[in-house]
């Protein structure tokens, strides 16, 4: 498997990264390697092998239903570039 | 699974079928977020409620809430469907102000609940039955809005993190009555379950529909999916307006996009969202943060045996038990404040087996009928449960009439007081002594010889007398009792 420019460009673009034009080859070429790395993973037999989502056999923790939170509205904003009465405001995303 | 067969729509062309599935989005019930400790509750100054957790500062983890898991399965159970003991948690990537996580934390391929369906209602008591492609959780996205100011978007996450019941429906659906249906038959389940409330007006039941058309039995069309539509009219206007719009293009020639559009209620038309430039690539992979969610058979069970009686079983023991109609069991037991008002008053009747049928058709066409009417709901009901039965009782013991019920109901609604002695007080007994009834008969018909020519001649005339024999009874001569001697002093 490996990834060409347009590639490249969509995943920068999706993960909202700004890449210039002139940086695309590289990148590209430092991805083909990572995938050329993991690439040897596809040696193994994994027929029948279930996915392995954890390394140590333990149950999920769970939480009861109890507020423990919040009430820290201006802790929450506060490293936000623009707020008023402690919504965070973004550039309008609709027309 | 067949789907039960709809209403098709007339084109130019001839008749098209509409194929419709649903995705419904279900607030949970409870008191805290999903994966925080913040609290759920609607309103709230802005970012009130709300945890680093559910702003993804650095380093926050997220910690599954156990009731949240409680009410999914307790939904799945409620939808007749099968519930995965093993389900995962996978991150949907997309990035957008409304989820500062940059993922919605979702279930993709291994869901908590899978296959299952349920049984809706059609009108004039027929039913239909819609297969249930699969529910999930996930977690609800913070609240834009836009109106605000012309260039700026404001955001509160009081609402982000909040835990979501991602319902998917088999493409059972076919037109827009059953459309409604269905969203009004999920909604009564989960507020029976308690696991959701079902207030569309908060945003806590949205519907995204699909739709496409067919000719009747022909290859299925591409459809169009319609978002976050937030009542059940709409959804069937939604469906009505979509449909129309398909066959219309298809009937010029066209060929139809499949995108994701804009129900617009004041205008009644669907509007495209989305460019297909910006078609979405979620990149979901297991969330890293979390285990897989396991738990027993045994936890299951427990939340089964614990289940409340839902709709479809109050409905099939009031037709068993009581000898309702159908239609009548449904729009008793539709809405649980109604079948529960409606158990009041079986709580109160002394003889259910006389007068529980007709306290369902006093429920249904008096109470409800009046509370209709004043735009109210049965929460504030004036008449209560015990008030209601005693007026049943009433009637069903034949101490009034049913017309005198009437009149009965109305002081009651408008004054209160407890109907047996307001009967008493008032002098509103009905006359059952025939020697009295008699007594007004052979008067009425001893002053109107000439009607009683005509109504010998005429035997339908005879309706006359029995009117003027109750009005000159003020209403409380029985009416069978009425009805007999005239039609034997009459002759006819």
């Amino acid at each position: 498997m490996s990834v060409d420019a347009a590639t490249v460009r969509r995943i920068a673009q999706l993960a909202r990264i700004a890449v210039t034009d002139a940086e695309v080859p590289h990148l590209q070429g430092e991805l083909n390697a990572m995938l050329a790395f993991v690439e040897q993973l596809s040696e193994v037999n994994v027929e029948g092998v279930e996915p392995m989502t954890s390394v140590t056999p333990m149950a999920m923790k769970k939480r009861q239903d109890v507020v423990t939170d919040g009430d820290i509205a201006d802790d929450i904003v506060k490293n936000a570039p623009m707020t008023e009465n402690n919504f965070f405001l973004v550039p309008k995303v609709v027309e | 699974m067949t789907a039960t067969s709809g209403k098709l729509m007339k084109g130019a062309t001839g008749d098209w079928e509409v194929v419709i599935g649903m995705e419904i989005h279900a607030q949970v019930t409870s008191k805290s977020k999903l994966f925080s400790g913040a609290s759920t509750a609607f309103g709230g100054d802005p970012n009130t409620h709300v945890s680093l957790v559910d702003v993804a500062m650095p380093g926050m983890l997220p910690v599954i809430n156990e009731e949240c898991v409680r009410q999914a399965v307790r939904t799945g159970l409620g939808l007749n469907a099968k519930i995965n003991l093993r389900s995962v948690f996978d991150r949907k990537n997309y990035f957008y102000p409304d989820l500062p996580q940059g993922y919605q934390i979702s279930q993709y391929k291994d869901p908590i609940v899978g296959e299952g369906e349920v049984t809706v209602e059609l009108d004039g008591g027929k039913t239909a039955t819609v297969g249930i492609e699969r529910l999930h959780i996930e977690q609800d996205p913070g609240k834009m809005l836009h109106d605000q100011s012309p260039s700026l978007s404001y955001i509160d996450y009081n609402r982000c993190g909040v835990a979501l019941m991602e319902i998917v429906s088999k493409p059972d659906i076919r037109d827009a009555e059953q459309a409604k249906a269905y969203v009004t038959k999920l909604r009564s389940i989960m507020r029976y379950l308690g696991t959701c409330d079902g207030d569309m007006e908060k945003g806590s039941l949205r519907a995204d529909v699909n739709v496409s058309v067919r000719k009747p039995g022909g290859p299925l069309g591409t459809r169009c999916e319609i978002k976050n539509i937030n009542s059940i009219s709409f959804i069937g206007q939604a469906v009505e307006a979509e449909a129309r719009r398909q066959i219309e293009i298809i009937e010029d020639g066209g060929v139809i996009e499949q995108e994701t559009r804009r129900f617009d209620p004041d205008k009644g038309e669907t509007r495209s969202m989305r460019s297909k430039e910006e078609a979405h690539d979620y990149r979901y992979f297991p969330d890293p943060d979390l285990l897989p969610l396991e738990f027993s058979q045994a936890f299951v069970d427990e939340l089964k045996a614990a289940l409340p009686e839902l709709p479809d079983q109050k409905k099939a023991r009031f037709i068993a038990d009581l000898g309702l109609s159908p239609y009548d069991a449904s729009v008793l037991v539709a809405e649980r404040e109604s079948a529960a008002f409606y158990e009041g008053v079986l709580e109160a009747l002394a003889d259910r087996a006389r007068d529980g049928k007709l306290a369902a058709n006093w429920v249904i066409n008096e109470l409800f009928g009046r509370l209709n009417k004043e735009g109210r709901d049965i929460s504030s009901s004036p008449v209560s449960a015990s008030q209601l039965a005693s007026i049943v009782a009433l009637i069903g013991e034949g101490t009034i009439s049913g017309k005198i019920a009437k009149d009965l109901f109305e002081i009651v609604w408008s004054e209160g007081g407890d109907p047996r002695e307001l009967v008493e007080s008032r002098g509103m007994k009905q006359v059952t002594d025939l020697g009295a009834i008699e007594k007004v008969v052979d008067e009425i018909i001893a002053a109107n010889p000439d009607k009683v020519a005509q109504a010998k001649a005429k035997p339908q005339l005879a309706g006359w007398f029995v009117g003027q024999v109750m009005k000159s009874s003020g209403g409380k001569a029985n009416p069978q009792a009425v009805n007999d001697l005239l039609k034997s002093k009459l002759g006819i």
